[in-house]
């Protein structure tokens, strides 16, 4: 696997010195799991303890994702870090379910690294091109022939050349996220300053292993 | 004279002062949302922090401008503030609570009938000090008084049918 690093705006880069954009690219088609991935799936479900999910935001990993949400304007306390979100889900439902193979690679590699990460059609997306960018006036999240959202001028995106893939730590826009017909899979991780280079690329590993032997 | 009206370029372009700025308050977040998490993994045996709903916002993630920074770091030390405040306030009654259950321990007849749980003194546990007459009616005609511990938690499922 090597994973790639992609292009952060100049402008953000020199506020947030750490933030970060790293993806790779797998051939997957979405398929169930196999049994081992979701018997990894129930191993995980039971690291999960009340109190140590209490304690997570104390944790480096889950702290540098919260310092940055509230730096960029968003509270943790209301839309929750992606590895926050994945604990309480499981406090919630009591365990991990399998959600299929792309979903449960995604959801390992968050829960064994902290670090998030997404996946786009690999058919809809430039990858040379990839990164984190500041949204301008007219830009269109899920932008094609179809239409799509307009974002809000000043708003942090994953785009490339051609369209907005998702708005930053934001699922992507429907027709962007692999699909049936999808055979190539760009998986994309976002680090901050307070992640280690070594998680994110850990995280990618992770994901990609899971959809290789799925 | 002529030195003296020669206007002096700034020593630090506004441009970069501001950045400055904004970096700053970036670590002042960040310190105290790490002072947040602590308060609120310490107040979580306490019966944790009183829930502040956060005002949702549409906006999503952006580049904050100085001013909007600011806001958030003085929202932050205000919730950072209250937290401690109350973290202290609980940790004097719990303190207050353990001087009465020693009291309770060393007169039981000053304290009939008082119930102190292990919540009241910051223990974990479900157990509970009672003080109750010994032998029922006869204790409490003669002014026999003990302190009792209480089992612990209920069953969580209850018990099973015959």
């Amino acid at each position: 696997m090597s994973a790639v690093s992609g292009r952060v705006e100049p402008e953000l880069a020199e506020e947030f010195p750490g933030l970060r954009l790293v993806w790779t690219a797998v051939e997957a088609r979405l398929r169930g799991s196999p049994p081992p991935v979701k018997q990894r799936l129930r191993e995980l479900s039971d690291r999960y303890r009340g109190a140590g999910v209490v304690a997570m935001r104390t944790q480096p990993i889950p702290h540098a994702y919260r310092a940055f949400f509230r730096q960029v304007g968003v509270d943790p306390d209301a839309a929750r870090i992606p590895s926050e979100e994945a604990a309480v889900r499981r406090l919630l439902q009591g365990g991990f379910r399998s959600r299929g193979a792309l979903a449960d690679a995604l959801l390992l590699a968050l829960v064994e690294t902290g670090v998030p990460v997404w996946a786009l059609d690999a058919g809809v997306a430039d990858v040379s091109s990839l990164g984190i960018r500041v949204a301008v006036a007219g830009d269109v999240l899920g932008g094609g022939p179809g239409g799509g959202i307009p974002v809000p001028g000043g708003q942090l995106v994953v785009a490339d050349s051609a369209s907005v893939h998702a708005t930053l730590f934001g699922e992507p826009a429907p027709g962007h996220a692999p699909g049936p017909r999808t055979a190539q899979i760009v998986l994309f991780a976002v680090g901050v300053d307070g992640v280690p280079a070594i998680h994110v690329e850990e995280a990618l590993w992770v994901a990609t292993d899971v959809l290789k032997t799925s | 004279m002529e030195l003296l009206e020669h206007p002096v370029a700034p020593l630090i372009a506004p441009e970069q002062g501001e950045r400055a700025a904004r970096r700053s308050l970036r670590a002042q977040i960040d310190k105290l949302e790490r002072e947040l998490a602590d308060a609120f993994v310490t107040a979580y045996p306490m019966g944790g922090l009183e829930r502040v709903d956060p005002a949702p916002s549409q906006a999503g993630p952006r580049l904050l401008g100085l001013g909007e920074l600011e806001r958030v770091r003085d929202e932050l030390a205000a919730r950072v503030r209250e937290a401690r405040t109350s973290i202290a306030e609980r940790a004097d009654v719990q303190a207050a609570n353990r001087v009465r259950l020693e009291k309770m321990l060393l007169d039981p007849g000053r304290y009939r009938f008082v119930r102190i749980a292990n919540s009241d003194i910051g223990e974990p546990g479900c157990g509970e000090w009672f003080v109750r007459p010994r032998l029922g009616l006869i204790g409490m005609l003669m002014g026999w008084w003990e302190v009792k511990l209480s089992s612990g938690c209920p069953l969580a499922t209850g018990l099973r049918a015959p």
